[in-house]
């Protein structure tokens, strides 16, 4: 889901941000379980990262504003442990096995855990990038019902590219499970004036990191 | 799977369990008991995060930096090749780029999306940096958002922001503080806070570590 309260660049009305001293990694207990659930049920391999993102835009606004962030994962992650076909909505309300599991290709071990494999999202280019450091370009007016990772605050706005970091995953693609589908990526500089209007503070610039297909000459 | 009944901001009273420690523990037994999870490969994890992966191994990169020019050299032009060869951390994942803080140029990294994050270097994201004030601020006024952190910036700094939108992650290196000279990879690496590799921060001064 795209246009959903997940997306918060330039929202207003949230108040102030309020930094911790000396916060711990995790406040309660079951927040390190539920890291710890994520990346072990994630290396089984049956999603990628980008359809964990899309299963917790897929909360509704509400459930995600007052859900801390690792609920969100959890609510998240049981969500999905059942679209998989791995534990059945009956264990979830039993909150007990209640049949064998299915046959994994593969499972984390103590050994996977200490030394996890790094990941990599970069892949072959499929062609020559289309734009170079310096060039214009415009953010596509998009509004996908599907996952995207390009945030509304910077649509149909005027950039200039910054940086090219390679080819990469594209997460929109990679999201609904329909494969990498390799694009190319680039840092979108933008000025705060393009982005917020004309009053906007001069010495403030932002910068995106936009995938080709985002992305239009300008 | 209803959360209509979610209280959030429950915390358990004396022995009661909270509603989250009930549903995590009975999602953590199925899936042990179907045989997807081992309870041992979990405890790592929790384990690596709460000793091994957090914002001194970044504080390490950035120290070097401060010391090294060729090393300072390679960490702008590869981070993640750089962080790497310092051998010490845990291996850092692809796609690491670190910016560097100058007299005219200040960074500031946020993920309006969801919570990007360079773990590798800086361990886990504080909640602060998850949250819809953060977010939401960030891109647009990070000027209250430096207020919020009590940083004040001259006023013809640019700030700059980088809205972490793809796998890239990045590392904020801030400048060295005066009255350093002579000082240890050691040394230094006490000044550098995790708000500092954020942006959110400025390094200690010596006076706040040698007081």
């Amino acid at each position: 889901m795209t246009n959903s309260i997940h997306d918060m660049g330039g929202m207003q009305g949230f108040g102030r941000v309020e930094p911790e001293p000396n916060e711990p990694p995790f406040h309660e207990k079951w927040e390190g379980r539920v890291l710890a659930l994520q990346r072990a049920v994630g290396f089984i391999g049956l999603w990628t990262i980008d359809a964990g993102r899309a299963s917790l835009e897929a909360l509704s606004p509400l459930d995600y504003l007052r859900s801390s962030y690792y609920r969100r994962w959890f609510l998240g992650l049981e969500r999905r442990v059942v679209r998989h076909g791995l534990v059945g909505e009956d264990e979830i309300a039993a909150g007990r096995s209640l049949r064998p599991g299915i046959r994994l290709n593969r499972k984390m071990n103590v050994s996977d855990a200490e030394h996890p494999p790094l990941t990599n999202f970069a892949r072959p280019a499929p062609g020559p990038a289309r734009f170079k450091e310096g060039d214009q370009v415009r953010a596509k007016n998009i509004n996908p019902a599907t996952h995207t990772r390009l945030p509304r605050y910077a649509r149909g706005k005027i950039g200039t590219v910054g940086a090219i970091r390679g080819c990469h995953v594209f997460p929109d693609t990679a999201a609904l499970g329909a494969g990498d589908n390799p694009q190319w990526l680039y840092t979108v500089v933008f000025s705060a004036s393009e982005l917020w209007g004309e009053d906007a503070d001069r010495s403030i610039k932002v910068s995106i990191e936009a995938f080709e297909p985002y992305l239009l000459p300008a | 799977m209803s959360d209509d009944h979610a209280h959030p901001d429950d915390h358990a009273h004396g022995s009661e369990l909270s509603e989250m420690d009930v549903r995590v523990r009975a999602l953590e037994t199925i899936l042990t008991e179907k045989g997807y999870v081992d309870p041992a490969a979990l405890d790592k994890i929790v384990e690596a995060f709460e000793t091994r992966v957090g914002p001194h191994n970044g504080a390490r990169i950035v120290a070097r930096a401060w010391i090294d020019p060729e090393f300072k050299r390679r960490l702008l032009a590869d981070a993640t090749e750089a962080a790497n060869s310092l051998g010490k951390l845990d291996p850092v994942a692809n796609h690491l780029i670190a910016v560097e803080n100058t007299p005219d140029t200040h960074n500031l990294v946020v993920c309006t999306l969801c919570s990007c994050y360079p773990w590798s270097v800086l361990g886990l994201p504080p909640v602060w940096y998850k949250s819809a004030p953060y977010r939401s601020r960030a891109v647009m006024d990070p000027k209250g958002v430096l207020a919020d952190f009590g940083v004040t910036l001259p006023p013809e700094t640019e700030i700059r922001i980088w809205d972490s939108t793809a796998e890239t992650r990045f590392l904020v290196v801030p400048m060295r503080p005066a009255g350093t000279d002579g000082w240890s990879e050691e040394q230094l690496a006490a000044l550098v806070t995790r708000d500092s590799m954020v942006g959110t921060g400025l390094p200690k001064s010596p006076a706040e570590v040698t007081r």
